[in-house]
């Protein structure tokens, strides 16, 4: 049996609307320095949508705040890479040429809507500000365009609700807010930073729907940043996998989730409950994400990985280029695609 | 809302009682002989003492009679008057002029935290651990460290008779000019406090989350400081200013009397050293309602501020 080719992203090279390359991000800290970011490269053409995937601390996060030009410095610094816009390099631009890239070319919503919304302001007037600030509307028309946005994203009764604060919203309802407000100047590219992590189950679900929906409707491309592989499967293109910084796994869905071909990916997915195993404990990934102070050597996932060989702990993994746009950072990528398939 | 401000005027009543009758009590209920108290060290002639015991209803004893004193009183205190001291004064009057002096100095002292002490504190935020922020840390700790006892003559020598800036003492009727500087004294201890809270509060909001969205937005950063964090930021600091000012606008004792500034302080100070029980009673009694109300507006104010508070 073979991996099943799914080419979501063939586009020629050079015509990516937003490319990553060899992304290096660092928090110098008292304690010292933190490789964030250890050379981090994806694309992403126009109208796809592309899942980065990876537990906390992975750099996910760090990834897309760099990205939209909006890390806390100190403590982060990009020490070197490319964030490539429609071909130019974001990173050599003034601070006001990103600040004008910033929600009309590239928006992004974040995880917790409550948070992220400032609590003394109605969410109209927040949804406006944008408009208002970097589309030159008039206060009436923000208005009109803040009543439209939110019709969009489906919150009932908009009109009587543009007024509201947002402790005055539920959780998904926030979101949606959230959502609305990043739609305000037409971007290209939408990044999700973990947009259903702090909502129940069935909103998760509705909210994944939405965004898959305006995805589509507005011809948008997205980064959906997730811990949650279930998530993932039903929207996502494409799958970039992070761990510890790195992009340890890049694949098209299907072939993903059919055969892994890193360790790490592949205990991801054997660590989701499953209804048609029962009786079986559930198989974890042993052991911690690494101390980014002191990332091991060599393969940094080494210390927990079942395939560990000396070679691991000598040498860092290059991409192994697999077919069909495949990447795997892991030296024994081919076993461990092959084990996934044969299982 | 109404009903909250309705329950919070019922509790009004109830605490203005209360503690006009535990002042009215401290100061009356152990006093030995008043009116021997009120002559001091001069015999007091029979004549003079049968006309003040029925003036003052001395005639009633034991705690029936003191009750009988603070009804009497209260009852006064509900028409608007609030009695005469034992110098004969009328306390109304005495407050009349008293007040006004003491509002004019707790408006200068408040106007200096709010200038300077809000402005410095956001800076402080903003640029946190810089020189500016380091140097008012250490000025603010040493103006919360001195006590306005040691504070007061301290300025009151220094600019006031060494280097003669400023008039040392206000007297009678004081000009603007005169007050400036116990205001400034008065106020460096708001000052320090709003700088601390204002620099904590604008710190900890820029770290907010929904300035990092500001961000993404595309901001100009001018503005996500003056319109978001601004905003969230002085919610606490105007709570604090609030209360502040209910302090300040019940005269301030020691600076009032450093400075010999014929405010409220200066009046209820002499009232307590001369034993003038009437007067200390009319000037707390007083005093009390300006603090509940002022207490009253300032948590209504914290309402419209922040719209997360809502009262039921």
């Amino acid at each position: 049996m073979t991996v099943q080719p799914t080419p979501a992203s063939a586009t020629p090279e050079g015509g990516h609307l937003l490319e990553l390359r060899d992304l290096h991000v660092e928090f110098r800290t008292n304690e010292g320095v933190a490789r964030v970011i250890n050379g981090v490269s994806y694309h992403l053409d126009a109208g796809e949508t592309l899942a980065v995937l990876g537990e906390s601390g992975s750099g996910k996060s760090v990834t897309a705040q760099a990205i939209m030009g909006i890390l806390d410095t100190p403590p982060a610094f990009v020490r070197s890479g490319q964030i490539l816009y429609k071909g130019e390099d974001l990173l050599t631009r003034s601070e006001e040429q990103r600040r004008q890239v910033r929600g009309k070319e590239i928006a992004m919503i974040f995880q917790d809507a409550l948070s992220a919304l400032n609590p003394v302001f109605p969410v109209g007037w927040q949804i406006g500000e944008t408009l208002r600030q970097r589309a030159g509307m008039s206060r009436a028309d923000a208005r009109r365009r803040a009543v439209e946005l939110m019709d969009l994203v489906k919150i009932p009764g908009a009109a009587k609700r543009i007024g509201d604060y947002p402790h005055q919203f539920s959780g998904g309802m926030r979101q949606r807010v959230m959502i609305a407000m990043a739609l305000a100047l037409d971007p290209k590219v939408l990044i999700a930073d973990e947009p259903t992590t702090a909502l129940d189950v069935t909103v998760q679900a509705q909210i994944m729907d939405l965004l898959a929906d305006l995805r589509r409707e507005l011809n948008m491309a997205m980064i959906l940043i997730t811990h949650d592989l279930g998530v993932v499967a039903g929207v996502a293109d494409r799958i970039a996998v992070m761990y510890a910084g790195r992009i340890v796994e890049h694949a098209d869905v299907r072939s993903l989730y059919k055969a892994p071909a890193h360790p790490y990916t592949k205990g991801l997915l054997e660590s989701i409950p499953r209804l048609d195993v029962r009786g079986q404990e559930l198989s974890t990934i042993k052991g911690l994400p690494p101390n980014l102070m002191r990332i091991p050597s060599g393969c940094p996932f080494h210390p927990r990985c079942p395939y560990v060989q000396q070679v691991c702990v000598d040498e860092v993994p290059h991409d192994l280029v697999l077919g069909d746009g495949r990447t795997s950072a892991c030296h024994f990528a081919q076993e461990v695609r092959d084990d996934s398939i044969a299982r | 809302m109404f009903r909250y401000i309705l329950r919070r005027l019922l509790q009004m009543v109830l605490a203005f009682f209360g503690t006009t009758l535990i002042v009215y009590a401290l100061t009356f209920a152990g006093q030995g002989d008043p009116i021997q108290a009120l002559a001091g060290e001069r015999p007091v002639t029979p004549a003079q003492r049968a006309y003040l015991t029925e003036k003052y209803n001395l005639d009633q004893t034991g705690v029936g009679g003191f009750f009988y004193r603070y009804f009497d009183y209260v009852k006064d205190l509900l028409q608007g008057n609030l009695g005469e001291s034992l110098t004969g004064r009328s306390i109304g009057d005495i407050l009349q002029q008293a007040w006004p002096v003491t509002v004019r100095l707790a408006l200068i002292a408040l106007a200096v935290a709010i200038i300077f002490g809000v402005t410095a504190g956001v800076l402080a935020g903003i640029r946190r651990a810089s020189i500016f922020d380091n140097s008012t840390l250490v000025l603010t700790l040493l103006v919360l460290g001195i006590p306005t006892i040691v504070l007061a003559p301290l300025a009151q020598y220094f600019l006031g008779v060494k280097w003669q800036l400023f008039p040392p003492t206000a007297g009678s009727d004081p000009t603007f000019y005169a007050l400036l500087l116990p205001g400034i004294v008065l106020g460096s201890l708001s000052l320090a406090t709003a700088l601390r809270l204002t620099r904590a509060s604008v710190a900890e909001n820029l770290r907010a989350d929904y300035v990092r969205t500001a961000r993404s937005k595309g901001l100009v950063k001018r503005r996500i400081v003056i319109v978001h964090v601004l905003r969230n930021s002085l919610i606490p600091v105007v709570t604090f200013l609030g209360v502040e000012l209910g302090n300040l606008m019940s005269g301030a004792i020691i600076t009032e009397g450093v400075f010999n500034i014929p405010g409220v302080g200066f009046n209820l100070f002499r009232g307590i050293r001369t034993e003038d029980g009437p007067l200390v009673v009319g000037i707390v009694s007083v005093l009390v309602v300006v603090y509940l109300v002022s207490n009253l507006v300032v948590d209504v104010l914290y309402a419209v501020l922040d719209p997360r508070i809502r009262y039921e």
